[in-house]
């Protein structure tokens, strides 16, 4: 800070710029994309995150499999994706380079920590000599700083050991990032203040690393030919902002669900599963919105729980990932059989079996829409960014109350973790959707049915002269008593599956999220695919191709004009992170001869990946 | 809360419109009546009485009540019997379970409810087989037991229920036989007045896959000398004659059962029972005829806070429909785009 200001190029102009933070799942790199993105918001930019972690809490330190990511896509422009190349990488040390450079966009940047360039580190990540001293990195702009003696020397004088000043590094390397791209240093201040707040010692070591890299970026000690860069704030529309991720939309859309439908309390029941986790730690948090939280010995109590909490006049609400949503199967069925309200989320990833928990997939839709035994067909409703949870979270709670059925939403690892700014909508917009629990004893019977809806009445127990019996063993129709009857077990199968059908024409039309209702090829996509797809279809679409992106909500039933809509177009393209699940739902339909896009790397699409397919199709 | 006199029900109003289909001879119509009775004796309602099951011939028992009723999945019951307290901790839930289904299947959500102390009342029906699906041994079945899936007799070693309730963290473990009505219903009765999980185990016969399993301690003019009657406070005596008591064997932590007057034993020796010492209920719930007498009533009664009440004490003040979703939406950074 000794130095004064030096003249240096003027900040660089860009519409958009994608930054990743790399490091040893130690090093803090979630926490510095996330105070990265608050500051990105704050500025006004729009933007997506992607957070790309191992499965491991602590993977051996300094090898390739123990890197953790976080990637920001931010811009003046309306930003839909977390962007295909990098063109700013962070690696704090030689396993991130290892892991990320493949990533990073010819003339890229990419800033390394040559502190953490040991021998001993080179080793681990698996490179014979160190990457600087070859040319290797040739192709790149390369800042070469010691950011290991860089933060030592800030934080020094303040007593901390050489492990504690080192975890500081993080903090340094964001300062250095806020300057370059001109962002203010305030709300990470505020945040390390409140988090360190009974660890003096630890706030103003990071307070320190924090304001010496952005104090680097100011002085001589920069290299002159790195500039900064200038990012306008985007184009959004007017209004309060602020920053969501797909965790916190689902449990605010459950909670705004639960007040639309009059109901008093949401019983969670969950057992603890990455990555759908942070929705239990979410909703725990609010307890003071009549919100029990119930942590089970296992999946089964879990969803049993929540249906036990339907059953006695509460809105029951589930939430794991694929292999618990597999033990949770036979207890949906009960729901599904005595036609009780139920909320189950599933935070999808890589499958099967445990798979790759901490990578994203979208391979449990056969699970979501055929996963039972006997015929058992539910509501299945997906959501396609971070701020959309809140609406589909909204719409899964009434469909579960209005038709008395458990309903599926499904989300992913990208979604629950992924961050964009979200205008706060008015949370006075939602339509009531009143719950009436059935109270007058004349003419009750627990299985007869609203004419229109098909749904049963909910009875529950502490109402005078409703006492009746439900379970799993088949109901007779209306009185819901034991029955073995076939005739009756065929009117009730039909009139289940009806009741499900029925709800196709309760929810809105498909349309398109963006191009013609008739083209070329439509680009039919579901769940977190939808930036990468938006913007590929975006990118044709600017060269004059008729291309148009269709996006379902609704996954069943399936919106009743979707097959006519198909048919409109020359050719239909599924991209999905899975091996062609909706391709085949929508063939079996329809019988279009939609084309599949299979990808399950455990990471989203790149736009050029569906751009390149679109044009195939193109081509034929 | 309605403040007119509700009329007094009688066993028969807890009684569904619904055909009984136990085998001819089965000990689940004797639990029913008793259960029936119970009921009517406390004076509860059946409008805010709810049986939970799962699977397995004693699971069907909801649908032999007038109340609510929940037939589940199978072992599921306690693990819905908690989402309904949960939502609702006025309701007087019983939880009807069987050895498969509370110990096999459902054993592992037995063991929670247990350590949790969800406030219901679970009646495992204890007939040590399984009965619906005809016939194979269950987790309580016996050593050597020959059934169609054990045809060279089983060689799983039983769980003795009481025990695992007790070692579980059970705080109120009773058990009673089908059959001895009134002893059955004063068990009952007691399950219901405790707050947390009572576990009451019912000595079951099966006339069909497993007949005269209980009969070493249940056949007539055994029982008295078979069957210890335990009641707090009391000193442990037992037989026809009631000269017969259980002591500390001198030296030992191990219980023997002695006869009054016999090589110098007074009453002054005896046991005197008490329902919240634990150490004394595991000795108690693993005795064992011919050497010991079966213990029978409450072995164990050491009442704490449930489960819910505790879950339900850390929610708000406020109803949702008070609170301001848009005050949530909006808590945390925000920041203003345009006009």
């Amino acid at each position: 800070m000794a130095s004064p200001p030096v003249t240096r190029p003027e900040r660089e102009v860009r519409d958009s710029v994608v930054i990743r933070f790399a490091g040893d799942s130690g090093d803090g790199m979630q926490l510095t994309g996330l105070q990265f993105t608050q500051e990105t918001a704050l500025a006004g930019s729009d933007l997506a995150t992607f957070p790309d972690y191992p499965a491991e809490i602590r993977a051996p330190a300094g090898t390739t499999f123990g890197v953790s990511a976080f990637q920001i896509h931010f811009g003046a422009l309306d930003i839909t994706s977390v962007g295909d190349e990098l063109d700013v990488l962070v690696a704090m040390n030689p396993a991130a380079l290892k892991v990320s450079l493949a990533d990073l966009r010819m003339g890229g940047s990419v800033m390394v920590d040559t502190g953490a360039f040991t021998e001993r580190n080179l080793q681990k990540a698996g490179y014979a000599g160190s990457p600087l001293d070859d040319d290797t990195l040739a192709p790149y702009q390369v800042l070469k700083l010691d950011l290991t003696r860089h933060t030592m020397d800030a934080v020094d004088g303040l007593g901390l050991s050489q492990k504690e000043a080192l975890r500081c590094r993080n903090m340094w390397a964001l300062g250095l990032m806020l300057w370059m791209y001109g962002r203010s240093r305030k709300a990470t201040v505020e945040w390390i203040q409140k988090k360190f707040a009974k660890t003096p010692d630890i706030r103003d070591a990071n307070l320190r690393a924090l304001n010496a890299g952005h104090a680097f970026g100011e002085t001589a000690e920069m290299p002159s030919h790195v500039a900064g860069y200038s990012v306008a704030a985007a184009q959004l529309p007017a209004g309060t902002y602020r920053t969501v991720s797909g965790t916190e939309a689902l449990a605010w859309g459950l909670l705004a669900g639960l007040k639309a439908s009059g109901l008093q309390r949401l019983v969670l029941g969950s057992y603890p599963i990455t990555p759908a986790s942070p929705l239990l730690h979410t909703l725990a948090g609010f307890k003071e919105y009549g919100v029990v939280t119930f942590q089970a010995e296992d999946e089964i109590a879990a969803i049993c729980a929540a249906i036990g909490a339907s059953y006695a006049g509460s809105l029951g609400v589930t939430s794991s990932s694929g292999p618990g949503i597999a033990l949770k199967g036979e207890a949906i069925g009960l729901a599904f059989a005595t036609e009780l309200p139920l909320v189950i989320v599933n935070a999808q990833r890589a499958g099967p079996s445990t798979g790759l928990p901490t990578k994203t997939e979208q391979s449990d839709l056969y699970q979501a829409v055929f996963g039972r035994n006997g015929d058992a067909p539910l509501p299945v409703v997906a959501t396609a960014t971070p701020s959309d949870s809140y609406v589909v979270a909204i719409e899964a709670v009434r469909l579960a109350v209005t038709y008395m059925t458990p309903v599926l939403l499904l989300t992913d690892g990208f979604l629950a973790n992924a961050a964009e700014p979200w205008l706060i909508p008015d949370a006075n917009e939602v339509k009531p959707f009143p719950v009436s629990f059935r109270t007058e004893p004349e003419g009750f019977q627990p299985f007869a049915r609203d004419p229109e809806t098909l749904a049963r009445p909910w009875a529950v127990p502490g109402t005078p002269q409703l006492e009746h019996r439900i379970g799993g063993l088949e109901r007779q129709h209306g009185t819901g008593n034991i029955s073995y009857d076939p005739d009756n077990h065929q009117r009730m199968t039909n009139t289940r599956l009806e009741k499900i059908r029925r709800i196709a024409a309760d929810i809105p039309l498909q349309g398109v999220s963006l191009g013609e209702e008739e083209g070329d090829v439509a680009v039919v996509g579901w769940g977190s695919t939808w930036g990468p797809i938006h913007q590929a279809v975006r990118r044709l679409r600017a060269e004059g191709k008729a291309v148009s992106h269709i996006h379902l909500r609704y996954l069943w039933p399936l919106p009743p004009n979707l097959g006519e809509l198909l048919r409109a177009f020359r050719a239909v393209l599924v991209p999905e992170m899975n091996a062609g699940q909706l391709v085949t739902i929508l063939r079996s339909e329809y019988l279009v001869p939609a084309q599949s896009v299979s990808k399950v790397t455990g990471k989203p699409f790149k736009v050029r990946e569906i751009e390149e397919a679109i044009l195939k199709v193109m081509e034929k | 809360m309605t403040t007119t006199e509700l009329p007094q029900l009688s066993p028969k109003d807890f009684s569904s419109d619904q055909e009984v289909r136990w085998c001819p001879g089965c000990g689940d119509y004797a639990i029913l009546k008793a259960v029936q009775k119970t009921l009517a004796d406390l004076g509860v309602r059946t409008e805010d009485t709810v049986f939970i099951s799962g699977i397995g011939c004693a699971s069907r028992f909801p649908y032999y009540m007038s109340t609510f009723g929940f037939h589940t999945i199978h072992g599921r019951a306690p693990a819905i019997a908690t989402g309904v307290k949960l939502a609702n901790p006025e309701l007087d839930v019983w939880v009807i379970t069987g050895d498969g289904d509370g110990l096999s299947i459902g054993g592992n959500h037995m063991l929670h409810l247990l350590r949790r102390n969800v406030n219901v009342q679970v009646i495992l029906f204890n007939n040590e087989v399984y009965g619906l699906t005809k016939g194979q041994y269950s987790p309580t079945s016996r050593r050597g037991f020959r059934s169609p899936s054990t045809p060279m007799g089983s060689i799983d070693n039983p769980i003795a229920p009481g025990a695992f309730a007790l070692g579980v963290g059970a705080r109120f473990v009773a058990r009673s036989i089908d059959t001895l009505t009134p002893h059955l219903i004063g068990v009952l009765k007691r399950a219901h007045e405790h707050v947390g999980t009572s576990f009451v185990e019912v000595f079951q016969n099966c006339v069909v896959f497993n007949d005269g399993a209980f009969a070493a301690f249940t056949e007539k003019g055994i029982g008295p000398e078979q069957q210890l009657h335990l009641e707090h406070g009391k000193p442990m005596l037992f037989g026809k004659e009631r000269n017969r008591g259980i002591r500390l064997r001198p030296g030992t932590i191990a219980l023997e059962a002695v006869t009054l007057g016999e090589a110098g034993v007074g009453m002054e020796d005896l046991l005197v029972h008490d329902e919240r010492d634990h150490a004394l209920a595991q000795l108690l719930v693993s005795m064992r005829p011919p050497a010991l007498p079966v213990a029978l009533g409450v072995i164990h009664c050491d009442p704490a806070p449930s489960y819910e009440r505790e879950a339900l004490a850390q929610l708000g003040p406020k109803s949702v429909s008070q609170l301001d979703l848009n005050e949530l939406l909006r808590k945390g950074r925000t920041w203003m785009i345009g006009g």
